[in-house]
């Protein structure tokens, strides 16, 4: 007999499905002239529910269990979530007044149904612990964004970009799925504790081909360098909402789970199989994508090399193996939200009035647009790294998490991310010396953009400038973390 | 037991292998779509023969498979979509012609 006050135990979950529904309702039921307000409907709700879900107190000491050790929550990963609800209104509030625009406004429904959809997916897989329910919770948060991606019906790259994505999730969840079978074939199990008691100590052949295809897998998701050819082209060919949403959001989502089941799962097999994948990884990363950054003309190509080198970053905080490094991943991903998405705001507020996303197209453009410009000027900075911007502290902690592990290949690593970081600046900075320094004949009109573009922006801007010098956020998500400390008991 | 469970194994993984090959080199989206089922159901006849062979007390393995097949099919059902509207457009499905984003 199934207990179901189980489910009032899953509030975040519960509630974003509240919100899916009444978006849905909404949609289906209400008359034609009020269909306009679908978006800011959809957005005051969203809002509502993080506002809720930050004021209730997080779940109440140490790690609740339930459906018999399937679904986990604790502190740790209600602050995840928190973090992506937030990233998840400033994506649906920049995306206000593209899905009111023509050809966009019969499907606008199907856009917040199904990335609210993919968050709810992107919940499962950060609290799962047996890997029934995190393959379900891949496979949703995925699937939809390929959907998401050939959304404009009449542009033929937005096709092209979801072909590609769709090809290359398929081959990496089979990818996936073979490591989860060896696994199951030598422990038994699906549930992460027990096939982590069951594989400590076996050193075999089987363990790290599964160890391989998981992290391969993983690394399709994350867009790790082996495995990062979709990103480029399916985030120039998507609508520039979806790229934004799949470059913070499920990045973020990806790289927490990724870190539970390194760590959950395969803890015990650390130093002998995948901390030197990782090592091999992390570096190919960061530095592939700086190079091949620094060639791109496409911002939003730009931006897809800039966050593969920033998912490496990322991972710095997965193979530290440390609570800190833990607590700074979560930090690094929340400032990377805020950081890529004013960089993004300003190119669809750009886009969508001009069409122009070359950065050629940028020369001139804070004798025009002086804010736009300089927003994507603090954007550049924080992403960059440069100091009283939050992206100097994220990298800062992230790097600090990552030497405590000790040895002396984490320096050497450390290292090698240090001199990615001044590398990265030169190509940050191209853009802005294009915005600023640059002079052309035909520079982007002064452009009016919408008030919900406007407060995205400025909600961007605030976090920029803030969330660095704001200590208090920090001590937030280091305090949540109690409960997954003894996780890492099992590293050896 | 151990040569039983070898007989399944070995076609299935040969199956994947051909999967993966498939899905280098054909051209034709739809038989790249075939390809990617051939690897998602071997790994479905990977469970099931741990499950039968390796663990019969219980069915973990079987349920999984059941879940997988599933999600298989929501996947070919979403990638079949989106072949079709890249055929309207394109008039073609040959994965050569669809190179407009590249570097």
């Amino acid at each position: 007999m199934m207990d179901y006050s189980q489910f009032l135990s899953m509030p975040q979950e519960i509630g974003l499905l509240l919100v899916f529904l009444l978006v849905f309702i909404y949609d289906t039921f209400m008359p034609e002239r009020t269909q306009r307000h679908l978006p800011v409907f959809t957005v005051i709700m969203m809002a509502l529910y993080t506002i809720y879900c930050f004021c209730v107190p997080a779940v109440k000491e140490g790690t609740q269990v339930f459906f018999g050790g399937m679904f986990e929550a604790n502190a740790a990963t209600w602050v995840m979530k928190n973090i992506l609800n937030v990233g998840t209104v400033l994506v649906l509030l920049q995306a206000v007044k593209w899905t009111n625009s023509d050809f966009v406004s019969v499907r606008r429904g199907e856009f917040y149904e199904l990335t609210l959809l993919t968050l709810f997916g992107m919940f499962l897989m950060i609290s799962a612990r047996h890997f029934l329910l995190f393959v379900i919770g891949l496979e949703t948060a995925s699937l939809p964004i390929a959907a998401l991606a050939a959304f404009e019906k009449r542009h033929y790259e937005s096709h092209e970009a979801a072909a590609k994505y769709i090809f290359t999730a398929i081959f990496s969840s089979a990818i996936f799925l073979l490591g989860i079978s060896f696994v199951y074939g030598m422990s038994g199990t699906l549930y992460f504790r027990d096939i982590a008691s069951r594989i400590a100590g076996e050193h075999s052949a089987l363990l790290i081909a599964a160890l391989a295809f998981v992290i391969a897998g993983v690394g399709f998701k994350l867009s790790l360098v082996p495995f990062h050819q979709w990103t480029a082209d399916v985030y120039q060919g998507a609508p520039t909402a979806v790229t934004s949403y799949l470059s913070v959001i499920s990045k973020g989502a990806a790289a927490f789970s990724f870190l539970v089941i390194l760590v959950q799962v395969f803890g015990a097999a650390y130093s002998q199989v995948w901390e030197w994948m990782l090592y091999a990884v992390i570096i190919l990363t960061i530095t592939l994508g700086n190079l091949f950054a620094m060639r791109q003309r496409n911002l939003k190509r730009f931006l897809a090399f800039s966050s593969i080198s920033q998912a490496g970053y990322i991972m710095l905080g997965v193979i530290a193996v440390n609570v800190m490094g833990m607590s700074s991943m979560i930090y690094y991903v929340l400032v990377y939200i805020f950081s890529n998405l004013a960089a993004f705001g300003v190119i669809a507020a750009i886009e969508r009035q001009t069409g122009r996303v070359t950065m050629d197209d940028y020369n001139g453009l804070f004798k025009t647009n002086p804010w736009l410009a300089f927003t994507m000027m603090l954007a550049m900075f924080s992403l960059g790294g440069i100091p009283p911007f939050a992206g100097f502290f994220s990298k800062f902690f992230i790097f600090v998490g990552a030497c405590h592990q000790g040895s002396v290949a984490i320096y050497v690593l450390v290292l090698i991310a240090l001199i990615n970081t001044i590398i990265s600046l030169y190509y940050y900075l191209l853009v802005v010396k294009a915005m600023f320094l640059r002079q052309d004949d035909c520079v982007i009109p002064t452009i009016k953009s919408h008030w919900s573009e406007r407060a995205g922006l400025i909600l961007c801007v605030l976090g920029i400038v803030f969330i660095g010098l704001v200590s208090c956020i920090y001590v937030y998500i280091n305090g949540s973390l109690d409960a997954m400390g003894s996780m890492f008991k099992l590293i050896q | 037991m151990e040569l039983k469970l070898l007989m399944y194994l070995i076609p299935s993984l040969i199956m994947f292998g051909c999967g993966v090959y498939g899905f280098i080199t054909r051209k034709n989206m739809i038989a790249i779509m075939i390809s990617l089922e051939l690897m998602l159901n071997s790994v479905d006849i990977n469970f099931v023969v741990f499950n039968r062979f390796l663990f019969p007390g219980q069915m973990e393995g079987m349920f999984f498979t059941l879940f997988a097949i599933a999600i298989a099919a929501a996947e070919t059902a979403l990638a079949i979509a989106i072949i079709i509207n890249v055929f309207r457009i394109a008039k073609n499905v040959d994965i050569k012609q669809i190179t407009k984003l590249k570097f």
